[in-house]
């Protein structure tokens, strides 16, 4: 137990400063990094509550797919990202204030349905509930209850990549590109030229 | 002793650190995107919590859809980040009013 305790606040502190440092650091490749981190760290929570498939999904998902987007477009796009930095210390009051009030809001309203709600009465964490591994518990369930939410979900990844796709692609004029069907339709009549050429002269086209 | 309440508070921290961080950086679209990661981030950590302490399955599920949407949020947010850089040559967001006619 006391170990599962200092795991907890080990992760806990991670994955929270890794946050804070998200939004302050001055270069977002740091920014994109430390997002990794937190993703890592916010695995490691999952990991303690027994989620280990939604871990893993999360480690492959995020840092291994959102997280390299990420960094590949920051690489990609040529900014100065100082100058978009101005005003930071200008919002840093307000949005200090907005947090702290959310913050301690919802920490408030996190004890009261802790302490009071349904999950009250269970003292342990079980994220697999009958004995089975957490993955099969997740596949019975997600292809059984939620089968048209899970296709729904496909839906919208496909919406996402082809969106995507149809954002970002750019036909460029003047780009020599194979034509297959150009090569196959050329005989030696079209493909060769004899040339007379007379002595001395070359050849001046 | 760890319980539900330190997962929520660790979820609720997180959760106003990507508010926070729309705040201050308002004029960097990247990091406001990454802030909008955060926040599914507390989101999923609020789910699978709940899941863990109720003994239900549905909210991992739930952190399941969560996580779908949000790459592909971050994918298409990207795209036309890409394709407002093209345009522009720059990605700040205060002066992003082209669509207004």
């Amino acid at each position: 137990m006391a170990l599962q305790a200092i795991a907890f606040y080990l992760l806990a502190f991670v994955t929270i400063a890794a946050g804070l440092l998200v939004v302050s650091a001055r270069n977002p490749v740091h920014s994109v990094l430390f997002l990794i981190t937190a993703f890592f760290s916010a695995a490691g929570l999952f990991v303690l509550l027994g989620a280990e498939f939604l871990a893993m999904l999360l480690i492959v998902v995020y840092v291994g797919a959102v997280a390299v987007l990420f960094l590949f477009v920051v690489m990609m796009l040529d900014v100065d990202f100082a100058a978009l930095r101005q005003g930071f210390a200008q919002y840093l009051p307000i949005g200090g204030l907005v947090g702290g009030i959310l913050t301690l809001e919802m920490i408030f309203v996190a004890a009261t349905v802790a302490s009071n709600g349904a999950a009250a009465k269970n003292a342990l964490p079980n994220a697999s509930p009958g004995g089975v591994p957490n993955t099969e518990v997740i596949g019975r369930v997600l292809y059984t209850d939620y089968i048209f939410f899970f296709q729904l979900a496909g839906l919208v990844l496909l919406v996402a990549m082809i969106g995507a796709i149809v954002l970002t692609l750019r036909h460029k004029p003047g780009v020599k590109r194979q034509d297959i069907g150009k090569q196959v339709a050329r005989t030696p009549k079209t493909g060769m030229e004899l040339v007379q050429i007379k002595p001395g002269e070359g050849i001046s086209e | 002793m760890i319980g539900l309440p330190h997962y929520l508070v660790v979820a609720a921290i997180l959760f106003t650190i990507g508010v926070f961080g729309i705040f201050v950086n308002r004029k960097n679209i990247i990091v406001i995107l990454m802030s909008i990661e955060l926040i599914l981030l507390a989101v999923n950590v609020n789910l699978v919590a709940f899941s863990a302490y109720l003994h239900d399955v549905a909210g991992q599920i739930f952190a399941m859809f969560v996580l779908t949407v949000a790459a592909a949020e971050a994918a298409v947010g990207l795209a036309i980040l890409v394709t407002f850089f093209r345009n522009r040559g720059d990605i700040a967001v205060d002066d992003a009013s082209m669509m207004k006619g």
